[in-house]
């Protein structure tokens, strides 16, 4: 679009990286509220706002799937006027690869899209814009998530949230599906991004552009959605129950609700000899 | 001249240690300058017709950072993952008068106090659920300065409050009063000492080799750094009890490394900031009790039990004895339990499932049609200027290709490959 060496930015200047969840079971299920075209036709107009507020800010779409995870759209490549055209011819490529690449025949309920890979994919090219040099937009990422999580990608969402937080980049969330999401619910407040789950998906053009389109210096001005209460305990790895109280391993960190002889994760014994002294800490 | 030396900068390694060479080039011209430090012929080398072309800085920087993941990796491989992830370390800083010291700028304890700043830092965010204690020498005599806590701001106001040194160093009384804290710890833990010895001699009450076999019956780690010469006493208290032993150097390196005193001060003190491998014998694997406390709901007030002082909304209520704490992690001052949140122990699980390192591409191997055209991370394009294909890396798993800056983001902060990530195959790996 812009020639790289002109650029002036300011601190109003945005990279967005959007991570757009296509995986077919949640579309497709009868529990989601509207079509997969109508999502689309509000996330292009709002993407197509993004660009217009700053000729600079520039606009990246992933997409993530269920079985893989792709660029789609990349504003700063210059696709001149046909930009929601590429989007959609590059998302139809990347739904058929996608479907294609699928070896179970059935899932229960709606499955989780491999948000993981999306977010590291998203923090690596931000990393590459951090690299261009001194002046590059702000960076910040938004989440448009219906799946469920996946719970076999919790240690690699949070990696992904530590390395967010390190170079000071926001995750913003909006879950668009029926239930709250627990992961993007800590991304979130971890790394200082807005979480929200609207009301009336039919609005969401509305709650797009009235949340999350401000560029990060301007939002100190605003009245964002506060944060929820994110439930920060944690669920042991036995019987999946959240718990308040319960057994550490000292040697992974594994979590246990009751006593075990033995770690089933790292398959250490657990101290023999020093049992008073573990009981009276 | 001085105005003429300053307007001339110094295009190479004019960044942020400018003041450093500053001092210590200040006898010297600024055209002599351009020879001493400079030295622009060793950022040039031969290729093989014979042409002079200047290094590739990237392709090297990348180099030694492969050396160092590979390293880590065989010393990991060796045994089964297991990190001593819960950590008792004490730091001893030596403020005898040889820390005084001017070699470094402006003097030895500054920066070391400096790096301590960093160290500590970091310590903390590798090692949420580990404990720091700081310990100065001073007048031949050991100090506690803080005791064990898990709040980095204490520790360094603490520190930054009590620099200035005087007298001898002793080894042996610092040595002692380790011993005499961390006997106390629970098994579980490892216990730890770094310490940062200016002095070239030690000034001991007593025999220094019965405190060292002491400390190697408790199993306390012992690591030093020198920031003089090589002293045999540190180097066998650290093959004694398994630690490590270097020396801060200050040497221009053929290669034109980050070469200053301080800069390589600061890579050995983070060296110690990722958990050490575990020793079986060193620590006793054991179930610890923990406490998971929700945040307290807003508008709600309550006298906090680390402050003592009825504070507004916040804060957390432990789950046993229902006291209020301001921060997390920390120990409940009333019952005493372990109280963190989940996100703290999801920061430590990285060292326990580490990303493979990636292989190397030779360029001749992969036909050029057959090889993606950008980096599978950031997009970057992988041919160099002339659609040569350049440098690049492949993840051994998923087969995907990344540039060198990625390979090096991924593997030091973000700990996931995106490939593996994108794949829901492999998911059952990770």
């Amino acid at each position: 679009m812009t020639p790289v060496s002109s650029k002036h930015y300011s601190d109003d200047v945005s990279l967005l990286m959007v991570l757009i969840d296509t995986n077919p079971f949640f579309w497709s299920s009868t529990a989601t509220p509207f079509s997969f075209s109508k999502f689309l036709s509000q996330v292009l107009s709002f993407l197509n706002s993004i660009i217009l507020l700053n000729q600079l800010n520039q606009v990246v779409v992933i997409a993530t799937g269920f079985n893989s995870c792709d660029y789609i759209y990349d504003s700063s490549l210059g696709h001149g006027k046909q930009r929601a055209e590429t989007l959609l011819q590059k998302l139809e490529e990347f739904v058929v690869r996608d479907e294609k690449l699928n070896k179970e025949e059935s899932v229960d309920g709606i499955g989780s899209s491999l948000l993981s890979g999306s977010l590291s994919m998203a923090l690596c090219y931000i990393q590459r814009v951090f690299r261009s040099g001194s002046l590059h937009p702000q960076p910040r990422i938004l989440c448009l998530h219906g799946s469920q999580d996946g719970p076999g990608q919790y240690v690699a969402i949070m990696n992904s949230i530590f390395s967010a937080q390190r170079s000071m980049v926001p995750i913003d969330s909006c879950v668009i599906g029926s239930q709250h999401s627990a992961f993007l619910q800590q991304a979130s407040y971890i790394t200082g991004g807005v979480y929200l789950k609207p009301q009336h998906l039919d609005g969401l053009f509305q709650y797009l552009s009235t949340v999350f389109a401000a560029d990060l210096h301007s939002r100190s001005f605003l009245q964002l959605p506060k944060p929820v209460g994110v439930d920060f305990r944690a669920s042991c790895f036995c019987h999946k129950n959240t718990i308040d109280m319960g057994y550490i391993c000292s040697v992974c960190l594994s979590i246990f609700c009751q006593h075990h002889k033995k770690c089933s994760t790292c398959g250490s014994a657990f101290g023999q000899p020093q049992t008073s002294v573990s009981a009276s800490n | 001249m001085s105005n003429f030396g300053n307007g001339k900068g110094k295009p190479m390694n004019g960044d942020d240690d400018d003041d450093e060479d500053e001092g210590n080039e200040r006898d010297l011209e600024a055209w002599e300058r351009a020879y001493a430090d400079e030295r622009s012929w060793e950022s040039l080398q031969e290729d093989e017709s014979g042409l002079l072309r200047p290094i590739d800085n990237q392709a090297l920087h990348h180099a030694q950072y492969r050396r160092r993941l590979r390293s880590l990796s065989s010393a990991s491989a060796a045994s089964r993952i297991q990190k001593g992830l819960i950590r008792y370390l004490y730091l001893v800083i030596d403020l005898s008068r040889a820390a005084g010291e001017m070699d470094l700028r402006p003097s030895r304890m500054v920066v070391v106090a400096k790096q301590v700043e960093a160290f500590v830092r970091e310590f903390f965010d590798q090692n949420p659920l580990s404990q720091i204690g700081l310990i100065t020498i001073k007048n031949g005599v050991a100090q506690c300065l803080t005791d064990l806590g898990g709040s980095p701001e204490s520790h360094i106001k603490a520190l930054m409050g009590k620099l200035g040194c005087a007298g001898e160093a002793s080894l042996q009384n610092a040595l002692e009063l380790v011993h005499e804290q961390l006997d106390k710890i629970p098994s579980y833990g490892h216990r730890e000492v770094i310490i940062l010895y200016s002095a070239l001699s030690t000034c001991d009450p007593g025999d220094v080799l019965e405190t060292i076999q002491k400390c190697k019956k408790s199993k306390i780690r012992c690591s030093v750094i020198g920031l003089s010469a090589e002293i045999y006493i540190c180097k066998y208290l650290c093959q004694e009890t398994g630690g490590l032993y270097s020396v801060a150097l200050d040497e221009v390196s053929p290669k034109k490394e980050i070469s200053n005193l301080s800069a390589h001060l600061k890579e050995l003190i983070l060296e110690h900031a990722p958990p050490p491998p575990a020793i079986a014998e060193f620590a006793i694997a054991n179930l610890i009790k923990m406490g998971f406390p929700q945040r307290a709901a807003e508008g709600v007030i309550s006298i906090c039990s680390c402050h003592k002082e009825a504070k507004f909304g916040g804060g957390y209520t432990c789950p046993r004895c229902k006291a209020r704490v301001c921060e997390l992690p920390t120990e409940c001052r009333i019952c005493g339990l372990t109280l963190v949140s989940s996100p703290h122990l999801a920061r430590s699980y990285h060292h326990l499932f580490p990303v493979t390192p990636f292989d190397d591409v030779a360029p001749s191997i992969i036909p050029n049609h057959r090889r993606p055209k950008n980096c599978f991370g950031c997009q970057q394009s992988l041919l160099n200027p002339g659609n040569m294909p350049g440098r690049c890396v492949t993840c051994p798993k998923c087969k995907q290709f990344f540039c060198l800056d990625c390979d090096i983001y991924i593997h030091e902060s973000l700990h996931n490959c995106p490939g593996c990530e994108s794949l829901r195959d492999s998911k059952s790996v990770s």
